[in-house]
C-alpha cells in the first residue's frame, strides 16, 4: 500500500523566484532574504518527507481554461505535462518546465473520484500553470518526481462550497490511502489567504484582509474545519478580497491530511498578501525519527 | 451586455504577443479585427466552426478600446483577466517612470470609491 508520507498547504506567490533569484540583489525587495530563507525551510518539510510521487492541486488561471469550457473539477492523465504559458513567463519571469506524470495512478485517482460521487473531468493535454509550477518552484525545485495533476475551480464563479472541496480532499485522501503502489506519496496543494487582484484594495501594504488571514492560518494548523465550515462563505470569502477563494484548495489539502494538527506553520507578511507554509505528516513525521 | 465575450476578447489578446502589441499600438483598430477574425470564433480553438450570436454593448466596446478599467471592473469584466493585460500593457512604462507597483497602485486608487463596497460581480 502507498504511504502519504506528507501534505503540503501553501501560498503561491507567482513573483517568488523573480523577487528572490532573478533580480540582481541590489534590486529586491527588502524582504526577499527572509522570503527565499522561509521557502528553503519549508522545502525542507517535503524533502523529509522523502516522496516518490506528487498529487498536486491547483486551480487553472484562465490559461488552457477558458470560460468557454471551464471545468469545476478536473484531472489530467498523461505521460508528461509541459508547464508555464507565455503570459506567465511575460509577467512573473517563470521559467517553462516538463514533468513527468503517473498516468496509472491518475487514472485510478479518477476512477476513485467517480466512485465516491466527484463527477471529474479529464485532460490528455493538460499544460499546468503555476498554481502548479509555483510550489514546484518552492518546495521540489528539481521538478524531478512524476505528477498527478488536480484542478479545481476557485476562479470563475459560481463556484463548489467549501464542503465540498473539503469532502473531496477526503476523498483524495482515501484513494491515496487504497492505492496499491508502494510510493511514498506527498499531496501538495495551493491556493491564497485573502487576496486582491484587480480591485481597490490589491497591492496594499499588507493583504486586504489581516483578519481574516490570522483566523484562516489558525483553522488549518488546529485542523479546525467545523469553524470554517461554519466561518468560511463565499460572501465571507469576498469581503476578505476579492479572489481569496483561492482558500478552498487549502480547505481541500486540509481535507487530505485530516482534521488534525499541521506538523510545521509558517508565514511571511510580504507587500500585498500573507503567505503561509503548511505540513502535516499521516505517516508520522519524519524529521521526529531523524532527532531521535 | 456580453461580459462573456468582453472576457473572451481579454482572455485570448493577452494569450498571444502579435494581438497584445496591436491593442496597445491601436485599441480601436485591433478590436474590429478581433471581432471579425477570432470573435465569432466558436470558443477559442476552433477556426472553422462559428458563434453567430454573440457582440459587445456600445459601452463594453468603449471600455476596451480606452484601456478603461475602472468601466470594466463595474461591468464584472474578470478581475484577472483586466489585471493581467493591462499590467502587459503599462506595467513597464510606469515602473520606469514612477517605481515598482506604480500602475497596480493607480488601478487600486482608481477603484478606490468600491472600497467597503460590494463589487460589481465576475460571475456569468
Amino acid at each position: 500500500m502507498a504511504t502519504l508520507s506528507a501534505v503540503l498547504a501553501t501560498t503561491h506567490h507567482p513573483f517568488f523566484l523573480k523577487a528572490t533569484e532573478l533580480t540582481p540583489p541590489e534590486d529586491r525587495i527588502p524582504q526577499a532574504a527572509e522570503w527565499k530563507s522561509k521557502v528553503e525551510a519549508y522545502r525542507a518539510t517535503l524533502t523529509a518527507a522523502e516522496p516518490d510521487l506528487l498529487v498536486m492541486v491547483g486551480s487553472d488561471h484562465f490559461h488552457q481554461f477558458f470560460a468557454d469550457n471551464y471545468p469545476t473539477f478536473l484531472i489530467g492523465k498523461q505521460p508528461r505535462y509541459d508547464a508555464t504559458f507565455y503570459n506567465e513567463e511575460r509577467e512573473f519571469s517563470i521559467p517553462k518546465y516538463v514533468l513527468e506524470g503517473h498516468e496509472e495512478f491518475s487514472g485510478y485517482m479518477f476512477q476513485g473520484l467517480l466512485d465516491r460521487g466527484f463527477d471529474f473531468s479529464i485532460s490528455h493535454e493538460l499544460k499546468i500553470d503555476h498554481s502548479i509550477i509555483c510550489p514546484i518552484i518552492t518546495t521540489r525545485p528539481e521538478a524531478d518526481l512524476p505528477v498527478v495533476p488536480i484542478y479545481t475551480n476557485i476562479f470563475a464563479p459560481p463556484l463548489p462550497s467549501p464542503k465540498r472541496f473539503w469532502d473531496l480532499g477526503r476523498a483524495i485522501r482515501s484513494i491515496i490511502d487504497e492505492w496499491p503502489g508502494t510510493q511514498r506519496v506527498a499531496a501538495i496543494g495551493s491556493g491564497h489567504l485573502s487576496l486582491e487582484l484587480g480591485g481597490p484594495r490589491q497591492f496594499g501594504e499588507t493583504g486586504p484582509d489581516p483578519v481574516f488571514d490570522r483566523k484562516a492560518i489558525d483553522w488549518l494548523a488546529s485542523g479546525d474545519i467545523e469553524a470554517i465550515l461554519e466561518n468560511v462563505t463565499m460572501e465571507s470569502m469576498s469581503a476578505a478580497g476579492n479572489a481569496t477563494h483561492g482558500f478552498l484548495d487549502l480547505i481541500l489539502m486540509m481535507g487530505i491530511a485530516g482534521p488534525e494538527k499541521a506538523a510545521y506553520v509558517d508565514e511571511l507578511d510580504l507587500f500585498h498578501t500573507r503567505e503561509m507554509y503548511m505540513t502535516w505528516y499521516p505517516a508520522g513525521d519524519p524529521r521526529a525519527e531523524v532527532a531521535a | 451586455m456580453s461580459k462573456y465575450y468582453v472576457n473572451k476578447f481579454l482572455y485570448q489578446v493577452d494569450a498571444d504577443p502579435d494581438l497584445l502589441a496591436a491593442y496597445k499600438a491601436d485599441p480601436e483598430a485591433l478590436l474590429a479585427r478581433w471581432e471579425e477574425s477570432y470573435g465569432t470564433r466558436l470558443g477559442t480553438k476552433h477556426t472553422i466552426e462559428r458563434t453567430t450570436w454573440l457582440e459587445f454593448t456600445t459601452a463594453e466596446r468603449r471600455a476596451l478600446i480606452e484601456h478603461d478599467y475602472v468601466a470594466l471592473f463595474e461591468i464584472g469584466a474578470h478581475f484577472f483577466l483586466c489585471l493581467t493585460i493591462y499590467i502587459a500593457l503599462y506595467d513597464d512604462d510606469y515602473a520606469e517612470r514612477s517605481g515598482p507597483l506604480a500602475f497596480q497602485r493607480e488601478y487600486a486608487a482608481r477603484l478606490s470609491h468600491w472600497l467597503g463596497k460590494d463589487y460589481p460581480t465576475v460571475a456569468l
